[in-house]
């Protein structure tokens, strides 16, 4: 369909520092949201010629893709590790690593502590969504008790496997970390506040204020075995009762 | 003649890597190379440069994968037990075409065996050793001064090929003291520049350093691209020396420390008439097969000495083939055999 645009203004677009990549995300993801916001903080902070991505093993494997600037792949659980790599050789680089609850929290538990206890200037996105969503469905650091994944197929049962990890709130317990948030996509409002949270953990970094981390619960329509908008109910009502929103440290 | 010191095998090989330009340094501690740690302790900080112990071997392989990525130059050093935890990244480093100086003063094993020297890394280093169809260039040295020579050498090369290159060493090197003239600090001018490095996608399109790729098409030319580094490698860096060969009956063939003490049974063989030479490769990989093959149709024995149960000596089977007999003589564990233990195996075989 031909569209006339001689009189129209354009009001909504893609970020400048997101590039036309397709997106390899399942739909009802909140992965792609993010995406975005991290996009649009790289644009209102006019970082992106110095900002270097560090992509984790995972569904945002490809996070090199989505980003119009430096990017490295790193090897499963040491985004941290890697981000404190490239951060030292130069400190003017913006370093941001992505990562999910198994990189982030299970596989990469010591290079996330102590990247966080060195108190490097990084940014760390943590998107929690409680399972493995790649690799086809399993058990997660984060999975909720009674959790079904294919890995617990009963339900997460915690005399097996134990509970769900609060990452985040073992971080928070360090003397080094600036700012450590828990955040959410399901609504506006929450969207809204994880655009202000993300902000201000690069923000934080521009300013050589120190590590940042910023989690993200996510939803996982696909591998939930839930519709889009169940999911994000979900998350309201379930996974914020175990993962509650907030900000856990603000150092700045 | 510059200025002479005394200094143990791990200080001059963190000397020299300071001398080279390495800008960034992860480590974590272990024996036997615990010096070298402590000297760029003492030192990278002082000199502006970075030097991060890290919480882990994995930990500190990693953070060289992100400073390679990021264009400067970089090591990491270890021993046996935690050069094989490093194995993920230095599949990375090398899937990822990114150069970096991995040192690994071996001690005796398998498991956390001893801190004893001993040789039995070199399958480990020179055939792989994490997951993926890779090699890296890796250097043998066998006197302190050479560790030195050769850890200059290895940043030169890591950057010339984007690879990953590899001091082997051992124990015994490592604690070892020795006079030694270092080498001069090189021109950071000198350093190729690195129009891949992210160093920020400012003035031109984003790099991306990854060792990726789901299409098995793209990936198949990512592994032949590889391939083809190492054949160009292969053909301009074999190294290797030759003692008393010319007219040699048997051929010692050891490397590192083994070839230091094989060069001590070379003379002591030769005073009772032996016709006994040495050959010692100091590239482990690439291995010089075409060198020792043709050195082989001249002599009728190939005596490999090792510190392990053999594993150099298949590379030896495999440059002499059927040209002249190949017995091997190795101690494990830690042990050093020494010159009395080899010459006896050589007067066994030259008779």
């Amino acid at each position: 369909m031909q569209v006339e645009t001689a009189d129209m203004v354009k009001v909504f677009s893609r970020p400048q520092s997101l590039t036309a990549a397709k997106s390899t995300y399942c739909p009802g993801c909140h992965h792609g949201i993010l995406t975005r916001i991290i996009g649009k903080t790289i644009d209102e902070l006019g970082i992106a010629e110095r900002t270097v991505c560090i992509a984790p093993v995972g569904c945002s494997v490809f996070a090199y893709n989505w980003y119009r600037c430096d990017a490295i792949q790193a090897a499963h659980g040491r985004a941290s590790a890697v981000a404190t790599g490239v951060k030292r050789a130069d400190p003017n680089l913006i370093v941001f690593a992505y990562q999910g609850d198994g990189d982030f929290a299970s596989i990469g538990t010591a290079e996330s502590i102590h990247a966080a206890n060195r108190g490097e200037n990084i940014t760390v996105i943590f998107v929690n969504n409680q399972v493995y969503g790649m690799t086809g469905g399993e058990m997660a650091p984060t999975s909720l008790v009674h959790q079904k994944t294919t890995t617990t197929p009963a339900g997460r049962d915690p005399a097996q496997v134990g509970y769900p990890i609060r990452f985040s709130e073992m971080i928070a317990q360090l003397d080094a970390p600036t700012y450590i948030t828990r955040q959410a996509l399901f609504d506006t409002r929450r969207i809204l506040d994880t655009e202000e949270a993300i902000k201000k953990a690069f923000e934080n970094q521009v300013n050589e204020k120190g590590y940042s981390l910023v989690e993200v619960l996510s939803t996982c329509p696909t591998n939930w075995r839930m519709s889009p908008i169940a999911s994000n109910k979900h998350v309201a009502d379930v996974v914020t009762e175990v993962f509650p929103l907030g900000d856990l440290v603000d150092r700045r | 003649m510059g200025k002479r010191d005394l200094l143990r095998g791990n200080e001059v090989i963190a000397e020299a890597a300071i001398r080279a330009g390495c800008q960034c340094y992860f480590a974590y501690p272990i024996t036997p190379q615990a010096e070298l740690l402590e000297h760029m302790a003492r030192n990278m900080p002082r000199l502006g440069r970075t030097f991060v112990q890290a919480e882990s071997e994995i930990a500190a392989v990693s953070m060289v994968y992100g400073a390679a990525a990021a264009g400067v130059r970089t090591m990491t050093s270890s021993s046996s037990p935690g050069i094989s935890l490093k194995q993920e990244g230095i599949s990375y480093l090398a899937g990822s075409n990114l150069p970096a100086v991995i040192v690994n003063v071996v001690r005796g094993g398998p498991g956390l065996g001893d801190i004893a020297p001993s040789q039995c890394d070199y399958f480990q280093a020179t055939k792989g050793g994490g997951h993926g169809d890779y090699h890296m260039i890796v250097l043998a040295p066998s006197t302190v001064p050479e560790a030195g020579e050769l850890t200059m050498l290895a940043f030169e090369l890591a950057d010339r090929y984007r690879t990953p290159v590899m001091i082997l060493t051992d124990g015994l090197l490592g604690q070892m003291m020795e006079p030694v003239e270092l080498p001069e600090p090189i021109d950071p001018a000198s350093i190729p520049a690195k129009p891949w490095a992210t160093t920020g996608a400012s003035g031109r399109d984003p790099n991306i350093i990854l060792s990726f790729d789901l299409d098995p098409e793209v990936l198949r030319q990512m592994n032949l691209d590889l391939q083809a580094k190492y054949r160009r490698i292969e053909e301009a860096e074999l190294r290797y020396e030759e003692t008393m060969t010319e007219d040699a009956d048997l051929v010692i063939a050891a490397h590192g420390t083994m070839a230091r003490i094989a060069e001590t049974v070379v003379r002591r063989a030769r005073e009772e008439g032996l016709k006994v030479g040495l050959f010692r490769p100091i590239t482990v990989w690439p291995f010089p097969y075409e060198p020792l093959r043709e050195l082989s149709s001249h002599v009728s024995t190939v005596l490999t000495v090792e510190m392990s149960a053999g594993q150099m000596w298949e590379d030896v089977r495999l440059a002499v083939a059927e040209r002249a007999a190949t017995p091997f003589y190795g101690e494990m564990g830690g042990i050093v055999p020494t010159p009395r233990d080899i010459l006896s195996e050589v007067r066994k075989h030259a008779g």
